[in-house]
């Protein structure tokens, strides 16, 4: 008689459950051009990856984890079909399993962090995770937004700009060290949470060679919009996308005199 | 405010980090992708059969290794004249790169040699000849017989501990009179109650002066006319007495990678350490040489794709007589047949590693890839360097490098004049040897 043990139930009971969300965006290294038409960016044939910051995520995610604060670490990513390289890069990094939340097309372009947050707000009643760690932007948008509205939707506590997550000083909350203007905020929030990761929050492991296959095996499930009920109607129209203005040349001066007396001629000071 | 910082991360840096040369920083530019080039396979949806989404994740992985572990010190390493082999095999071995068609029994991956193709073909990412060559054969060159045919207690010794990372390896065949002409090595061990004795010495051997172990073909059957008979391949662990490191031979390439010369005198292995049968050394280092020459043509396509770009960027930005070097068609055009060659070469290799990961031998299809690429590299680099002109002759840029490096794909593993002997010997137009 061979019992088997659910090898998540075993691992969620002890421990938090972490919702990673990663997006699919154009490679950091890529030069990045307008299309002629300007309605928006070359994508097609270039190359993509993981956001940055989501790799921070799923890495802090995965150290929650070997740490033994977190049981059990899901992926999430709501993208078109080649999301799901992005989920396996994820897998190969240590995550437990994955959702891929599959945007047709003609609504990929169209996708905005509202819908995206919803789409998440949706996946976390289901999953009930304890915390959701989320990048803090993606490098294509630069929005800022998805964490941030997550955490209103679900009306949970958010800590964003995270440069340090670590249990509180009675383990019942998250003390997490966040990055503002000003220098280093800490706070404790209690769980469930919304975190988003910054530069500075830790340096991602590249996937061994062994992991990578082992993440073939690793579940990977789908989900449609349609199914969670989120309308994906644009609330903005990008009216175009123009390459940002050249810079223009400087100019030496030879002393703080000449320097003044240049920004005076430009009517910078008076 | 976002705070700009690097933390081995350039993406925050944006635009790029100043560099002293000028082909750094293009070189940073087109590190991992280009929209000029559509053939670059990391930049496009992979359509190849050949390799699947696990591939390209190892690549990545492999990428990510170069660029954080290897690139930033090539220079000082060539500098140097060595790189420090322990150090980055181990970074290598805990990656699970140095072992990826080597059994699963001991540290490896256990997948097929289209893997290997995936991972030589990144290694041209890196900015010299020298890591990459090393790192070959660590994994491909040194351990295959051993994997094939060696005892257990043999593997657990030597075959698992290079998988790691934790023994360098190197691989003993050329002498100082015998490079092409492997059947008339003069190096012998001699059968000595349960011991192998060891005398004689062997010449341009790849990280010979870091290496822990080496395997080693000699002559063990003296008893054997036939010289293809004659000869074992031996483990051979370089701490012992009687092992001299004579000295490190300076070369016009391939600095960073430490080349020997060792002499052998008296030293004694267990009659143990010899790898399958007796007198089938010559035929397993035969047997293992098909992926070998995949692997030297596989491993510069990338770089030679690179040096391509790279030099039409340079031509682009370099004005001469009122107008950019590139807008004179000699220049464009020439890039342009360079680039299709390359191209032809790589349908070459990707060809040859289908056929051979079906189980199929492509000795002659591996031989021509290794053939053309010994030529291509020489032709690339030598069109390329002229482009730059009085920078291709200094020591500032990377075309001048892979000039002098690439010199020994011709020569090295398998000579022009060897591959082109094979060719004929299929076509059934190698003469006959003279009759004694």
């Amino acid at each position: 008689y061979i019992h088997i043990i659910n090898k998540a139930d075993m691992a969620a009971s002890k421990g938090l459950k972490i919702l990673v969300g990663c997006k699919r965006v154009i490679d950091y290294a890529v030069k990045v051009r307008v299309k002629p038409d300007r309605s928006g960016v070359v994508t097609e044939g270039v190359k993509h990856s993981m956001n940055p910051f989501d790799e921070i995520a799923v890495e802090e995610a995965v150290r929650m984890k070997e740490k033994k604060l977190a049981g059990e670490a899901v992926a999430i990513s709501v993208g078109p079909p080649q999301s799901q390289e992005t989920l396996r890069t994820a897998l190969a990094m240590g995550i437990d399993r994955a959702i891929h939340v599959e945007i047709p097309l003609a609504q990929l372009e169209k996708l905005q962090p509202i819908h995206v947050s919803k789409l998440l707000a949706k996946v976390c009643e289901s999953e009930k995770p304890d915390l959701v760690i989320l990048g803090k932007q993606a490098i294509d948008d630069d929005c800022n937004q998805t964490g941030q509205m997550l955490a209103a939707l679900l009306d949970w506590p958010q800590a964003t700009f995270a440069s340090k997550i670590e249990p509180s000083q009675d383990s019942k909350q998250l003390r997490v060290t966040r990055e503002v203007d000003g220098g280093l905020e800490t706070i404790d929030v209690s769980v469930p949470a919304v975190v988003t990761s910054d530069l500075r929050l830790n340096e991602p492991r590249y996937a061994t060679l062994p992991n990578i296959m082992k993440a073939k095996k690793k579940p990977l499930a789908k989900m449609s919009p349609d199914q969670l009920g989120v309308d994906l109607q644009p609330r903005q129209e990008v009216i175009s996308v123009e390459d940002p203005p050249v810079r223009k040349a400087g100019a030496k001066v030879e002393s703080v005199e000449d320097l003044v007396g240049k920004l005076r001629e430009k009517g910078l000071v008076k | 405010a976002s705070l700009s910082f690097t933390v081995g991360r350039s993406f925050l840096c944006r635009p790029v980090v100043p560099y002293s040369s000028v082909s750094n920083a293009m070189r940073r530019s087109l590190s991992s992708a280009s929209p000029m080039s559509g053939s670059d396979a990391s930049a496009e949806p992979n359509t190849d059969k050949l390799f699947t989404a696990e591939h390209e994740a190892m690549r990545s992985t492999l990428r990510r290794i170069i660029e954080q572990d290897i690139n930033p010190y090539v220079d000082e390493w060539e500098a140097k004249e060595i790189f420090p082999a322990k150090q980055l095999f181990k970074k290598l071995g805990n990656a699970g790169l140095l072992g990826v068609t080597r059994p699963v029994e001991y540290g490896g991956l256990g997948l097929d040699y289209s893997y290997s193709v995936a991972l030589a073909e990144e290694y041209g990412r890196v900015n010299c000849g020298g890591v990459p060559m090393a790192i070959g054969v660590q994994s491909d060159m040194a351990t295959p017989a051993l994997a094939r045919f060696g005892s257990h207690e043999l593997k657990e010794q030597f075959l698992r501990p290079s998988i790691a990372g934790d023994l360098v390896a190197c691989l003993g065949v050329s002498e100082p009179t015998a490079g092409s002409d492997v059947a008339s090595i003069k190096t012998t061990a001699r059968r000595d109650g349960d011991d192998l004795v060891i005398n004689g010495s062997k010449m341009w051997i790849t990280s010979g002066m870091q290496a822990d172990w080496m395997c080693l073909l000699a002559n063990t059957e003296a008893s054997v006319k036939d010289p293809y008979l004659s000869k074992s391949l031996i483990c051979l662990p370089l701490d012992l007495p009687g092992v001299q490191r004579a000295r490190k031979i300076r070369k016009i390439g391939m600095h960073s990678s430490d080349t020997a010369q060792l002499f052998f005198e008296n030293v004694r292995v267990p009659a143990s350490y010899l790898i399958g049968e007796p007198g089938q050394g010559f035929i397993y280092q035969m047997l293992q040489f098909q992926e070998e020459r995949l692997f030297g043509a596989a491993a510069n396509l990338l770089g030679l794709e690179l040096i391509i770009q790279e030099t039409a960027e340079y031509a682009r930005q370099r004005k001469a007589f009122g107008q950019s070097l590139l807008d004179f068609q000699t220049v464009h055009f020439r890039l342009a047949e360079l680039l299709t060659e390359v191209e032809l070469l790589r349908s070459m290799v990707y060809r040859a590693t289908a056929k051979y990961v079906a189980g199929n031998d492509v000795t002659m299809l591996a031989s021509m890839a290794k053939l053309k690429a010994g030529r291509l590299v020489r032709e690339v680099t030598d069109s390329c360097l002229q482009y730059w002109g009085g920078m291709g002759f200094t020591d500032e840029v990377r075309v001048s490098r892979f000039y002098r490096d690439g010199r020994l794909l011709s020569i090295g593993a398998g000579a022009d004049e060897v591959m082109l002997s094979i060719i004929c010997k299929y076509m059934r137009t190698l003469p006959k040897p003279p009759k004694k």
